[in-house]
């Protein structure tokens, strides 16, 4: 207790200042409250804003490759076709947008659409006009079970890239600004040690996200009513669990970085392909093996894979537990070398 | 009493330059220490090794005869001389969060009112003049009711006005048996303050001691001070011609009378002569040769 007991006086003296820097910037608060809300109310109200001027149609085939003679659809520019051979993985990839369309050729050519899908409509009208051509045979299936709204998919997705943008600039950025103007150095004349400083700006990042996440995520669903098939208790945990994650990568970059200018561009460098390839607007299903197989080391990927299984699905920990753990080793590696480069001043 | 602090032999190299080229010294227990020289002479580099914020290229600092480690941390006070707070805080939070990491407590009140800070405990840190800055930064150093506290120029920039009062904040905290580390190159305010100084030049102490005792050893005499452009005819002849800058010809007498009886002949007018004692920058110009602000 001797010790236990000044160590977390001095964290939590450091935590309650950087708590009220935050919330006195006003104009950065606004930011981190304001952006969220205004991107999900946007996106829910005006059909347009998607992120891709492409769409990805399912072709239910048992054949690996898909024979693009088989049908003029198939010919299409700016459609990615992905074959899918099991029916019932194909329904649930169009329930929850990861499949804009998904068609069956053959002796009996069928369709299935989600009808709250903006993409699917405009992927039925492509699919219809160049069925006429064909001959007019496509028959327009119901997908059974509950299709899912484009506001309730995409609603974890600007809600994880808030809470990246936040944890990264608001930690990285933050830490090489003290850096820089010296308030490391002084802080470094105390008492403080390392650690003590990079867990209270840990907890206070994480309690600030929390409230932030929490208050938007509040009014989208109390307003738009969006689907919440898990447990709260999973949902807060895969925020905690990834807020760590993005916080220990923003103190990974700032460990040492002295300039602000550099620390914004390794900033940039992370998060906008986080953006584009963790699925943060669109489904990755067309993506290649590689971009794929790349986004898999993205924290925000794992991060919206378990926010989305929770709220879309309702998964348990169990179910999301590979993400869960793919998550604390990435914390664990980059708060490990974080804590191996991070330099208190310039020297 | 003892020694609050020993640095041996430091030394901090970079890439083509030494910075600190093996520095020892030691301090009393509630003494005023001065360490002078110009700017670059290594004064900062040296007080931030010891301060822990620096790593050195080689030399140990002792604190009351250990290593210093986490009791130096502890117990010493630091006034860096180009420093930030955080923004949106105010003087009183930025003193309470500043208090909280130590275990080691002073009485706020006695702090807040020993640097005059009662009209601004509200204040954002952002909206503090100089002065006040100043002012914070040395009562955040007070924090901890240091045993040793430093203070790197903490006069620089500051009007005269401000500077004396500074002057007397110092010596209040100095009453109270607190030791100081000054470092500056006022050599006036390391006269007023400090029972010891050490001169720092490229690197080096040059010269170390109480102040007047190094004058005493120095010079036997005053400081005849004139204008070159009243001298008429050379100044051969004369003792100790000691320097010559910014138009004021600077000469040691140790006999003044016969001093001025020489100058007479050569001077176009006796009225701008000055006679003073010596003090510490003419040891300066003395020792290095070059003017501590140059």
């Amino acid at each position: 207790m001797r010790v236990l007991a000044p160590m977390l006086k001095r964290i939590y003296a450091v935590f309650v200042a950087r708590n009220r820097e935050f919330v006195r910037d006003r104009g950065t608060l606004a930011w981190n409250i304001l952006m969220p809300v205004i991107l999900v109310f946007g996106l829910a109200f005006i059909f347009g804003g998607e992120g891709r001027n492409q769409y990805t149609v399912g072709v239910l085939q048992s054949a690996a490759e898909i024979d693009a003679g088989e049908h003029p659809f198939l010919q299409s520019r700016f459609i990615e076709f992905v074959p899918v051979s099991d029916e019932a993985d194909g329904f649930r990839k169009v329930e929850r947008h990861r499949l804009d369309l998904l068609v069956r050729f053959g002796d009996e050519r069928r369709y299935w659409v989600n009808p709250e899908s903006p993409r699917g409509y405009f992927a039925e009208r492509l699919l219809l006009q160049s069925d006429a051509e064909a001959g007019g045979q496509m028959q327009k299936a119901q997908i059974s079970g509950d299709p899912i709204r484009y506001v309730d998919w995409v609603l974890p997705g600007i809600l994880g890239m808030n809470m990246m943008f936040s944890c990264l600039f608001g930690v990285g950025y933050v830490v090489v600004r003290y850096r820089k103007n010296g308030f490391l150095k002084r802080l470094r004349a105390t008492p403080l040690r390392p650690h003590e400083f990079i867990v209270a700006q840990v907890a206070s990042r994480l309690m600030l996200v929390l409230i932030v996440t929490a208050f938007v995520y509040l009014a989208t669903h109390l307003i738009l009513d969006t689907r919440m098939d898990g447990s709260y208790l999973t949902l807060l945990l895969v925020t905690i669990v990834g807020c760590i994650s993005m916080v220990s990568l923003g103190l990974l970059i700032a460990a040492r970085v002295t300039s602000e200018e550099l620390a914004g561009g390794l900033l940039n460098m992370i998060s906008w392909p986080m953006m584009i390839l963790s699925g943060v607007w669109f489904s990755l299903e067309g993506a290649g093996p590689a971009v794929q197989g790349l986004a898999k080391v993205f924290p925000l990927t794992h991060i919206l894979d378990s926010a989305r299984a929770v709220m879309l699905d309702g998964a348990t920990l169990v179910d999301i537990a590979p993400s869960m753990i793919m998550l604390t080793l990435l914390s664990l590696a980059f708060l490990a070398l974080g804590a191996f480069y991070f330099r208190w001043g310039p020297d | 009493m003892q020694i609050a602090l020993e640095a041996r032999n430091l030394v901090k190299r970079y890439p083509g330059v030494v910075a600190v080229n093996d520095v020892s010294f030691s301090v009393t227990e509630g003494i005023c220490f001065g360490l002078l020289g110009p700017n670059g002479a290594g004064k900062t580099t040296t007080v931030e090794i010891i301060e822990g914020v620096t790593p050195a290229t080689s030399g140990e600092v002792y604190y009351f005869g250990e290593l210093a480690g986490r009791r130096f941390r502890e117990e010493a006070g630091i006034q860096f001389q180009n420093t930030a707070l955080q923004d949106y805080l105010t003087v009183r939070e930025t003193l309470e969060m500043f208090q909280n990491l130590y275990d080691r407590h002073a009485d706020l009140d006695r702090i807040i009112e020993d640097c005059s800070l009662g009209d601004l405990l509200d204040r954002d840190n952002r909206k503090l003049s100089g002065g006040q800055r100043q002012r914070l930064f040395l009562a955040v150093a007070l924090v901890n009711e240091p045993r040793l506290v430093f203070l790197d120029e903490p006069t620089t920039g500051l009007d005269p006005q401000a500077r004396r009062n500074f002057w007397t904040l110092v010596q209040r905290i100095q009453a109270n048996g607190t030791t100081i580390i000054l470092t500056t190159h006022y050599m006036d305010e390391a006269h007023v303050l400090c029972d010891e100084i050490a001169i720092m030049d490229a690197g080096r102490i040059i010269a170390g001691g109480p102040p007047d005792e190094l004058l005493r050893n120095r010079y036997d005499g005053l400081v005849i001070e004139l204008p070159l452009e009243d001298i008429a005819g050379d100044l051969d002849g004369i003792e100790h011609v000691i320097y010559e800058n910014q138009g004021i010809v600077e000469i040691m007498s140790t006999d003044v009378s016969s001093s001025l009886d020489a100058l007479a002949s050569r001077v176009r007018n006796l009225n701008r002569i000055k006679i003073r004692q010596p003090n510490l920058e003419d040891l300066f110009l003395d020792l290095t040769g070059h003017s501590l602000r140059s």
